[in-house]
């Protein structure tokens, strides 16, 4: 499942991060906001009505407003 | 000169840097620029508990020394010892966040390689506790191999013990180098950054978070678009409801001067100069600080509380329909209180193209520096009456001007990103802080910068067009019986009288045409241009000079020309700083030279449309 298919205040895991389809600028930002593989992760909150765009997620203990393309990069797994 | 030792605050963006900076060094700051870039340097003299003074410099938030903005590169910069102007640092006091330590031990780290004498200050230890949340001191200490002090900034604790790790790290010796940046890659340090911090949390209850449960309401799709709504428009009538009391304090204040200066001087040049020049001229514009800060403290209230970031959240998508991202809308947002700033903000959106978008349109906002001559008008010209509970007549106008200016940006953007910015849109990724409580020291140190600022141009950049103008409208002298008024007579009116032969058919009358050249320096100058040109006029009449601006507009503007000159302050380019700003940031003189010319072109056709229009409507 990709992040952005994640339904809302289910914890995760991130499995994979897809850095090719992310412009180089862009993939060392989600580096920094603490995106990396085995981090927890959970959608916090959508915003707007139309598509629900942006997502607000909860990575490791940061809450962090990402677009749902490019949460779309990241690969989540069930936290066991 | 200065040889007392340079401790720089270092840390990343919401770790409190800031409040603990304003805790340290209280309402001893300067702020200034670092030479040959437009980043603001801010720094503050404390003493040491055994006496001996220090300098800390308050460094731009970084999330690692690989700069992605100037802020960041003057961050690495002055830690490493390479910055122009700035001396090395003898010491380092690194900010983290204690609920936040996966990420900010990262930076941390790559400070600690460094080999600097460093201290860590574990800030916002309160929240971190809320959270459910336990750091142990001590464990985090032994990993980082550096003392750790447990703060909370904006409450003033642990500041003492902070100050006693600080005496400990400054010695006599002369700073040393630091060492290249440690070579280690950012997956690396973010693993081990991730090891530390969970050897380090003694107890993790399961998370009670009340940042997350109001941004359930705050993030809601319908209920928080309804709160940003209504938080603005309280806001903006806030700027006028609060600010009658202290204005009319201010113009009582202006008219008693007035008067002292009217009666302990004799006729002639220089009380002519002093009354109808400076105080008419001046005086005009310093009545506007309350509005002024009232709109900067709103300003500073979202920031510091972490509002604004989830403003950002909320327009995001609206700002994706034209091309840009929701982090446009926080520069933009302080665009409303100054376009210098907000302009300057910009740095922190990666795209250029979104950047550059944001620049451009940044202008329309309306900034500060039109209230007084929107509140001047509109006072003049639009009555007191109520058409709802609570809403006044005067204040939805206002509103109305506001809104102008927002719709006009959107269109712009939408323009620009398809014709000159062309790409595709970049991203929108951001760290949403944790919500807090203002602290009263760091609103007011904000507020009293802001009005110095003010204060500092009504005394220089307003002061000298305002006497300049005086002088060219003064002179020379109308012959007694002429029936010519002084201000068209002088060389100011002359020079009016080939600007209004282009803005006649837009209804603008000489006074204003005479007023639109000072206003080129900064817009508020146009109330104290037309101040001043009154005031001249009218010395012959006693009864009319004691008169407030407004009223004597009210005699002699029609109603389309008022709105009409109200419509082209809501577009025109009228402020040498804005122009100058976005040439230093742009890098060169396209970019200002487009956005004067699109926003006068702009200007002209919508004060016409509107002049027109009113007139045809019979107003």
């Amino acid at each position: 499942m990709r992040l952005d298919q994640l339904p809302l205040n289910r914890t995760a895991r991130i499995a994979s991060i897809d850095w090719t389809i992310l412009a180089p600028s862009e993939a060392r930002r989600l580096r920094e906001l603490g995106f990396d593989e085995g981090v927890a992760v959970e959608a916090l909150h959508a915003g707007g009505l139309i598509g629900r765009d942006p997502i607000a997620c909860r990575v490791g203990r940061m809450t962090v407003a990402i677009r749902r393309a490019h949460a779309s990069a990241v690969t989540v797994a069930d936290s066991e | 000169m200065n040889q007392a030792p340079l401790i720089a605050l270092v840390g990343n963006p919401n770790a409190g840097k800031s409040a603990l900076f304003n805790a340290l060094t209280g309402a001893r700051q300067k702020v200034a620029n670092y030479p040959g870039v437009t980043v603001e340097r801010r720094s503050g003299r404390m003493a040491l508990p055994d006496g001996r003074p220090i300098e800390l410099v308050d460094l731009p938030g970084a999330y690692s020394l690989e700069p992605s903005s100037p802020d960041e590169a003057v961050t690495r910069d002055v830690v490493l010892g390479r910055q122009a102007g700035e001396r090395t640092p003898s010491a380092l006091v690194v900010v983290v966040d204690a609920s936040n330590l996966d990420n900010h031990l990262r930076f941390t780290l790559q400070l600690i390689a460094l080999g600097l004498p460093l201290v860590v200050a574990l800030n916002m230890v309160d929240l971190a506790k809320r959270d459910g949340l336990d750091i142990d001191t001590d464990a985090l200490s032994r990993e980082l191999g550096v003392p750790v002090i447990p703060t909370v900034a904006v409450r003033k604790r642990g500041l003492d013990e902070l100050k006693n790790a600080v005496a400990g790290l400054v010695g006599s010796s002369a700073p040393k180098a630091p060492a290249a940046a440690p070579a280690e890659d950012i997956v690396t340090l973010q693993r081990r950054a991730r090891k530390i911090a969970e050897a380090a949390t003694a107890a993790e209850t399961p998370i009670r978070q009340f940042t997350r449960t109001l941004d359930r309401i705050v993030l809601h799709p319908i209920s928080g678009p309804i709160i940003l709504a209504a938080l603005l428009f309280i806001m903006f009538q806030a700027v006028f409801a609060w600010s009658e009391a202290p204005i009319g304090w201010i113009e009582d204040g202006m008219a008693a001067l007035s008067d002292l200066i009217a009666t302990a001087l004799p006729d002639g040049f220089l009380k002519s100069l002093i009354v109808e020049g400076i105080i008419a001229g001046v005086g005009a514009v310093v009545v506007f600080l309350p509005q002024i800060l009232i709109l900067f403290l709103f300003i500073l209230l979202l920031e510091a509380s972490g509002y604004m970031v989830r403003a950002a959240f909320l327009m995001d998508r609206l700002m994706a329909s034209v091309g840009l991202s929701g982090r446009a809308f926080i520069p933009l947002l302080s665009s409303f209180a100054c376009a210098v700033p907000g302009i300057m903000s910009t740095r922190t959106i990666e795209d250029p193209k979104d950047r550059l978008t944001t620049i451009l349109i940044a202008p329309l906002m309306t900034c500060s520096a039109r209230l007084p001559v929107y509140t001047l008008i509109i006072a003049a010209f639009i009555p007191n009456s109520t058409v709802g509970p609570g809403i006044g007549l005067q204040g939805l106008v206002l509103f109305a001007l506001y809104v102008a200016g927002i719709v006009g940006a959107l269109i712009v953007a939408l323009v620009i990103r398809r014709t000159v910015a062309k790409g595709a849109s970049g991203g929108f990724m951001m760290e949403m802080p944790k919500y807090q409580l203002p602290s009263l020291r760091d609103m007011a140190i904000g507020l009293w910068q802001r009005a110095w600022i003010f204060l500092k141009r009504a005394g220089t950049i307003i002061l000298i067009s305002t006497v300049i103008l005086w002088v060219l409208a003064s002179y020379p002298k109308v012959p007694a019986d002429s029936g010519v008024k002084q201000s068209e007579y002088s060389i100011a009116g002359r020079i009016a009288k080939g600007i209004e032969v282009v803005v006649s058919p837009i209804g603008f009358n000489h006074e204003i045409s005479l007023a639109l050249i000072p206003a080129m320096a900064a817009r508020e100058v146009a109330v104290s241009a037309i101040a001043t040109v009154y005031a001249i006029d009218d010395t012959a009449d006693e009864e009319v000079v004691s008169q407030e601006l407004g009223d004597r507009l009210k005699g002699r503007w029609s109603l389309p020309t008022a709105l009409a000159f109200l419509a082209w302050f809501v577009f025109a380019p009228q402020c040498i700083s804005t122009i100058a700003v976005t040439r230093r940031e742009t890098n060169g003189w396209k970019w200002p030279m487009f956005m004067v010319g699109y926003l006068f072109v702009i200007a002209y056709v919508a004060a016409g449309a509107t002049y027109w229009a009113a007139t045809a409507a019979g107003l």
